[in-house]
């Protein structure tokens, strides 16, 4: 266990250092000049010359990649070109509103999507069971930015029940008290995390109704009713428990797909997280904070997926058997 | 809307009706076309699929006005559905309806064709991977494994931040080129089992070399498996695009795809809103019906599956 553990987190960091050293190659591989790319007159090649040299572009690409790989190495990801800040702090403050927002979305997505799942599964065939089939293969199906669009329309333009973005009340949160900041924090939070975790847990649910269905078919469920247990229990306590192992898969599965949404999520309701910090960097030509924000992501997934191996291998006992 | 696209609408709704009755005839012939129709939602996913697929076709005569036709920008701009503009008009005065049809060849064709690039690189790499073995395999996955833990739209951006705005068939080749790493895993575990059959090791014996056993013996008989990765990849592609659209990163402007369509009528969603419903409504609606087709055809193609 402890071997296949050192061998998982090795197998991990490569995949970090593979997709660092991809970022690079594509970086110093790209053709055109790297100093502003849009400049239509032809730059002086003294100045050019120059800056080749200031940046270290004059030196040979092994002895760049080292720099770039120590740098990171020590959290500094460089000076990002139109924040006028280093790129770390950027994804400093970024970072964990991305957190807060994908774990919500993550958490509604499986209790959502289990529940969901499990009560299709018990009422196969009949109205409920097919109207959620439908709705989930719908809801699965529409693009996550369009859903958080009409959600702002609705409950932020309409009702207004939610804010229509943002992290916090820009005028009112620095005056609040601490409970009352948590409401307001938690307020701004629930029309994003919704949007994003109802997509997830439409395809959650999918995969949860056809996990069930298995389970029922197997023949402890079939000894727990013929020993006259309810048809509560035998969910609840039988079916549940084998049911819930294609979420930790889920868990590790969704991450990517989750950050995707992410990006699009944040831009429609101006939160401040990684995915809006890269797609407002795309227009000001700020490959740096890209890259740095795509790094970010990366790192989630890869942690992600190591967690979610771990879990597995905590909850499903067949896999601790088989790898010691 | 005038009597001829009233008349080229209904056409196409014929069209859908009859191909999938047809089909449907023809498939009680076959145990697999039977499965594939005792799906509850795959003849209503395929009738969505050919009706927008004839719509965009068809274009000319299924839309009123030219996709950037602006009619009165004084008058006519974020007029509300009615019976002359079906699902109303833009900003520009231009008729939401006419840019659907005309943005859903665009749409369509961008996820065909990036899902093209994707199986064709994918399963190429697969049976590369599964075939070979050795240290081929555990290149090429361990290229696998990268590209998968990499979220594909941060990707893109990447992407798209080194190499500035990028033409429409360029950004195909992209959205492609990041989107064969799960057919390739697929079509390896396939391969891997494959290569051990009889019928490759005659091939091999009578002297077949490795492309000609590669794509004459072994992809044939993965083909199922890619078919519905392709279905269930096209609804995923045409999300990207909306969403890379709708960053304003995709499909250039003034050419109408749906994802720029919600990009366009996102400002005005309080006064306009039917600018941002109906392309997003048209875009659920086809992956809603790829999915569907998708599900069934893996059941159909998938016996043991469709007996639960």
């Amino acid at each position: 266990m402890a071997l296949w553990l050192v061998r998982r987190i090795a197998a991990s960091a490569a995949i970090v250092v593979a997709v660092v050293t991809t970022m690079f190659l594509l970086l110093h591989l790209a053709p055109g000049v790297p100093f502003l790319p849009g400049v239509e007159t032809p730059m002086d090649p003294a100045v050019v010359a120059r800056l080749r040299a200031e940046f270290g572009l004059d030196q040979p690409l092994p002895v760049q990649y080292a720099k770039y790989v120590a740098a990171l190495a020590r959290g500094n990801f460089g000076e990002s070109f139109a924040l006028h800040r280093p790129v770390a702090d950027a994804l400093a403050d970024a970072i964990p509103n991305t957190l807060v927002l994908a774990g919500t979305a993550l958490l509604l997505d499986l209790v959502l999507g289990l529940a969901l799942g499990v009560y299709q599964a018990v009422r196969t065939h009949r109205l409920p069971d097919i109207a959620l089939g439908y709705g989930t293969l719908f809801l699965g199906s529409v693009p996550t930015f369009w859903l958080g669009l009409l959600s702002l329309l609705v409950f932020g333009e309409g009702l207004h029940w939610f804010p229509i973005g943002g992290v916090v009340d820009p005028v009112l949160y620095p005056t609040l008290p601490l409970g009352a900041r948590i409401v307001d924090r938690l307020w701004h939070l629930t029309l994003p995390a919704l949007t994003l975790g109802c997509v997830g847990a439409a395809s959650t649910a999918r995969y949860e109704r056809a996990a069930v269905l298995e389970v029922l078919a197997q023949d402890y469920i079939r000894t727990a009713r013929a020993k006259g247990l309810p048809e509560r229990l035998v969910i609840l306590r039988h079916a549940l428990r084998n049911a819930v192992l294609p979420l930790v898969t889920l868990f590790g599965l969704s991450l990517p797909f989750l950050l995707t949404g992410a990006v699009l999520v944040e831009s429609v309701f101006a939160w401040p997280g990684m995915g809006k910090l890269a797609a407002d960097a795309i227009f000001r030509r700020d490959y740096p904070v890209v890259l740095a924000a795509t790094l970010g992501a990366t790192v989630m997934v890869v942690l992600g997926n190591l967690v979610a191996d771990l879990l597995y291998a905590v909850v499903d006992p067949r896999i601790r058997v088989h790898r010691a | 809307m005038n009597l001829r696209a009233t008349l080229a609408i209904i056409g196409a709704l014929a069209l859908a009706f009859l191909t999938v009755e047809e089909t449907r005839r023809r498939a009680k012939g076959s145990s697999t076309g039977r499965r594939f129709f005792g799906q509850q939602a795959a003849s209503w996913g395929l009738f969505v699929l050919v009706f927008f697929i004839a719509l965009a076709l068809a274009a000319p005569w299924t839309a009123p006005y030219g996709p950037s036709t602006t009619l009165d920008i004084v008058a006519l701009k974020n007029q509300p559905p009615s019976w002359v503009h079906p699902l109303g008009t833009d900003l520009y005065s231009r008729d939401v309806w006419s840019r659907l049809v005309y943005g859903s060849r665009v749409s369509l064709a961008v996820g065909a064709l990036a899902m093209l690039v994707a199986v064709t690189v994918g399963s190429t790499v697969g049976a590369m991977a599964g075939y070979l073995r050795g240290g081929v395999d555990a290149v090429l996955m361990r290229v696998v494994d990268v590209g998968l833990a990499v979220p594909r739209m941060f990707l893109l951006l990447v992407a798209i931040a080194i190499w500035e705005r990028l033409p429409l068939g360029v950004l195909v080749l992209v959205i492609g080129l990041t989107g064969w790493f799960g057919t390739s895993r697929l079509v390896r575990g396939e391969v891997l089992s494959l290569r051990e059959r009889e019928f490759v090791v005659a091939a091999r014996a009578l002297g077949a070399g490795t492309p000609r056993i590669l794509f004459r013996h072994v992809l044939p008989n993965v083909v199922a498996p890619i078919v519905v990765s392709a279905a269930l990849g096209i609804g995923n592609v045409m999300l990207l695009e909306a969403g890379l659209s709708f960053l304003g990163i995709g499909v250039p402007p003034p050419l109408p795809s749906w994802g720029n369509m919600i990009a366009d009528g996102a400002p005005q969603l309080a006064t306009a809103p039917w600018t941002t419903l109906f392309p997003g409504l048209a875009i659920g609606l086809v992956v809603m019906a790829l999915n569907a087709v998708g599900d069934a055809l893996l059941d159909a193609l998938n016996p043991r599956r469709a007996a639960r």
